[in-house]
């Protein structure tokens, strides 16, 4: 069990987070690049001091200022999974895996048993004598993990475990990382800055922006009700932010004016407008809804089987539209359209 | 005998050179020992290649033949003979050669750059010590004591041929521990007391003054050391190359040369 | 179809600047002029005679052993103190390092001079160990070994130096993340990470050590089979028998351009 409070200062930046992770979990520490989760990963591996603070793992004192206690990384109990993987280049994969083993005073041939159990069973025992240049990035980062688990550690740290793969292995490998992150029964911590992996691999998410948390809890809480345009962005949804101005009706900041279908629950509203319920016409809309709004495309981005359409005006947002919608609209960038969408299409929570 | 030749020839050169000059050129005050009064300046730098040992020697006549000659400057290239020659047969731009011995002044004269030298001081060897002489040395058989440190000049150097001479004509099978490459290196580990003893010249000694004792070798095993000078032909002034070679020559110089330890040619 | 040479393509794409290839050939030039004149003058008739004295095969063997164990020690003193000088801070580091390479500006006669204060029977350290124990380095091959050592090592600490800068941290990261000592990661990873500058550093240092002569016929003297090493025995040569002193050269350069010939690039890089 991981308890870290941590504050770190480094120039004009500061981290100040608090992070504490069960066994049996695997936390992931998201954000965007900047906001200090790669620093908290180092600061939990002892490879950089707290400025204030505690870290403390099952029990054990491993970083505290106040008390002038700090355990070197060297006898922390823990694995680390770099983001380069950092496989020693001169090793084979074989003794990359019994390296930790020989560290802790294991003689070479029990560390390299060892280290081929592990190498099977990751499957990667046809590649025990390769060196790490010969791997592919999948097999690398099996390695690395294997490197990371085989002295038993307590601690878990993966940092961007699947940023060196391209997007076609990324995929693969990050549904296997999640087969083999469930076999490790200690705490699991993994930074990154991809959702999807966030997603994916964790029990729990904990957003860092600029060295602060802004929203914390699982997957699917943090998608629902994002917390901050970042979340919001990163999970593909448009929050807007405003005021209430009646039971039903928000004031964007922008001064456009929303209606809502249900109640609204407080003064201080976010709205959360998924990117489909968006409808585009070229001229103003039949009927009277009560969303329209006169918007400007500003881009179009192919994603898959639908076009992301950019909009600028007084509802600021992205539309998710069939590429035949494109078409028979005729858009492109600086074209002028109306938007609508359905006051049940509106989601508000209090900010 | 020297000094009448050269008035003899000054005194026939004399009207000759007024006849020549037309009364163009003031006459010198210069004073050199042997020319006359009334001979026009001598004026131009020369290049004086000699032996390390003529060191202090040297730069002391050289300083006086300045002082006499206003607008002439001498400077000096001391070294071993042996590489002094070696760069002279080379086309070093040397005015005049003065070696530590024969031979080397023999190879520049078969090499072509040197006519007539004259031999214009003898030296000898003599034991050097360190100050306090702690090693107790006594004479030419203590080298032969390998518990001693003895240093020896290198054999192709003159200095260290003639050593080995004198071992010889003393029977002395010496256990040498370094042989230097010129005598004045030597002569500084001596001094420093990083040798127990070594053989230098007699000149040597005395230019250390009191950082160095010094054991003398009988006469009939000590060996006599010859100096030749001479003006190179390729001297870029003959005249003023001239002009020293007679003033080392000169009673002034030699006196200069005894003062330093060195014995008459 | 149009058939290049392989070589063609990729010569095209390394085309040097119009600059570089005739100051580059210049400097080729510069350096091999000397060594062509020198071959000219070489007493080939009676090489083999000459080669085959005595004296000649004493200079050599001293000069290839004491060169070496100047190495040797240079790797074992130099290594730790590049180390300390790329990766530590303290106060002086500058002056430390300025100091280490002192010994490549000075003249290296000085150098055998200050060694002598030092080590000499009446030195520094020299006086009091030789009183006590009658052990002198001066006039002994491990005279020879020490003023190889004191010139030449700069150039391995300055070079081992700069291959740790260039070195990637990371890796001493994660080896500490998997538990491993100080002294572990100094041994595995660090050392042979650097092992491209601490080649290029010690062929740096041999050659230089095998050149020595100044500090080495001040400090060790001069005699043959114990001190006198190539260096020393081609100067001396030189003034009384030329051919003698050219046949040890071409010897020297022969036993150089065998040691460095076969340094492969890939050795020297990272």
């Amino acid at each position: 069990m991981l308890h870290a409070a941590i504050e770190v200062h480094l120039g004009a930046f500061r981290l100040d987070i608090d992070v504490d992770v069960d066994d049996g979990e695997v936390v992931a520490l998201l954000g965007p690049n900047g906001a200090g989760k790669t620093t908290a990963l180092r600061v939990i591996a002892g490879l950089q001091p707290l400025d204030n603070g505690r870290i403390e793992l099952d029990g054990s004192v491993l970083d505290d200022p106040a008390a002038d206690v700090f355990v070197p990384t060297a006898e922390r109990p823990i694995g680390v999974v770099f983001q380069d993987y950092l496989l020693f280049p001169r090793l084979s994969a074989l003794d990359n895996v019994a390296f930790g083993l020989r560290a802790r005073g294991h003689g070479k041939a029990s560390a390299r048993n060892r280290a081929r159990d592990w190498l099977e069973r990751f499957a990667l025992a046809e590649h025990a004598y390769a060196k790490p240049r010969t791997l592919s990035g999948g097999q690398a980062q099996r390695v690395a993990l294997a490197r990371a688990l085989a002295t038993d550690p307590r601690l878990l740290l993966l940092d961007e475990p699947l940023a060196a793969l391209d997007a076609g292995t990324r995929l693969q490998v990050r549904t296997e990382l999640r087969r083999h992150l469930a076999t490790f029964h200690g705490a699991r911590l993994l930074v990154t800055h991809d959702p999807v992996d966030a997603l994916v691999l964790a029990d729990r998410l904990v957003i860092v922006e600029q060295g602060h948390i802004t929203q914390t809890g699982t997957p699917a809480a943090v998608t629902a009700r994002p917390a901050s345009r970042y979340i919001a962005q990163l999970v593909g949804i448009n929050l807007l932010h405003g005021t209430a101005t009646g039971e039903h009706t928000v004031r964007l900041d922008t001064g456009a004016e929303l209606t809502v279908a249900d109640p609204l629950p407080g003064l201080d509203i976010a709205l959360a407008i998924r990117p489909q319920a968006i409808a585009l016409h070229r001229q103003t809309p039949d009927g009277s809804p009560r969303n329209a709004w006169a918007a400007t495309v500003t881009d179009l981005e192919a994603d898959r089987d639908r076009v992301r359409v950019s909009l600028a005006g007084p509802v600021p947002a992205t539309a998710e539209i069939t590429p035949a919608a494109v078409a028979d609209l005729d858009l492109a960038p600086g074209i002028s359209v109306w938007a609508t969408v359905k006051a049940v299409d509106l989601t508000a929570y209090e900010r | 005998m020297k000094l009448r030749v050269l008035r003899l020839l000054a005194v026939v050169s004399v009207p000759a050179l007024v006849l020549a000059a037309c009364g163009g050129d003031d006459a010198a005050s210069s004073s050199t020992p042997g020319a006359p009064a009334d001979e026009p300046a001598l004026d131009g730098d020369i290049a004086v290649f000699a032996a390390a040992s003529l060191t202090d020697a040297f730069t002391e006549l050289g300083t006086a033949f300045e002082s006499e000659n206003e607008d002439v400057s001498v400077e000096f290239n001391f070294g071993a003979s042996s590489a002094l020659r070696e760069q002279i047969l080379a086309g070093a731009p040397a005015d005049v050669f003065a070696s530590a011995n024969t031979s080397n002044m023999d190879q520049v004269v078969d090499g072509g750059a040197s006519t007539g030298p004259e031999n214009f001081a003898t030296n000898q060897l003599q034991i050097a010590v360190p100050a306090g002489n702690e090693a107790g040395v006594t004479g030419l058989d203590d080298f032969a004591n390998a518990d001693l440190l003895i240093g020896l000049c290198a054999a192709e150097v003159p200095c260290g041929e003639l050593g080995r001479e004198a071992l010889a004509n003393a029977g002395v099978a010496p256990s040498v521990d370094t042989n230097e490459p010129d005598v004045r290196s030597l002569l500084t580990k001596v001094e420093a007391g990083d040798l127990d003893a070594g053989i230098v010249y007699v000149t040597d000694v005395l230019a250390a003054g009191d950082a160095v004792e010094s054991i003398d070798i009988p006469a009939d095993e000590n060996v006599i050391a010859t100096y030749p000078i001479a003006a190179l032909t390729g001297a870029a002034d003959a005249a003023v190359a001239d002009a020293f070679v007679e003033f080392v020559l000169s009673d002034a110089g030699q006196q200069v040369l005894d003062s330093y330890g060195f014995d008459a040619p | 179809m149009n058939r290049r040479r392989p070589g063609a393509r990729r010569a095209k794409q390394q085309r040097a600047p119009w600059l570089v290839l005739p100051l580059a050939a210049a400097a080729v030039a510069y350096v091999a002029v000397p060594f062509v004149a020198l071959l000219q003058r070489a007493p080939w008739s009676n090489l083999s005679d000459l080669v085959g004295r005595p004296v000649v095969i004493d200079a050599l063997r001293l000069s290839m052993t004491t060169a070496l164990a100047a190495t040797g020690i240079a790797l074992l003193l130099g290594i730790p103190l590049a180390w300390v000088l790329a990766r530590t801070r303290f106060p002086g580091r500058s002056a430390a390092r300025a100091l280490v390479i002192l010994p490549m500006v000075l003249p290296p006669v000085v150098g055998g001079a200050a060694l002598l204060f030092a080590f000499g029977r009446r030195g520094l350290l020299g006086g009091p160990v030789y009183d006590s124990t009658g052990f002198l380095l001066p006039f002994s091959m491990w005279g020879v070994v020490a003023a190889n050592t004191f010139v030449a090592m700069p150039f391995l600490v300055l070079t081992v130096e700069s291959g740790l800068r260039a070195a990637d941290p990371r890796y001493e990261d994660a080896a500490a993340t998997l538990g491993a000592s100080r002294s572990m990661i100094f041994r595995r990873i660090t050392v042979p990470h650097a092992a491209p500058s601490i080649i290029a550093g010690a062929v740096l240092c041999w050659a230089r050590a095998l050149g020595e002569f100044g500090a080495t016929v001040t400090f060790a003297g001069n005699l043959q089979g114990r001190t006198q090493t190539m260096p020393l025995a081609v100067f001396l040569a030189l003034e009384s028998d030329r051919d003698a002193a050219i046949a040890l050269s071409l010897v020297l350069i022969a036993v150089s351009l065998a040691v460095l010939l076969p340094l492969r690039d890939r050795w020297l890089s990272v």
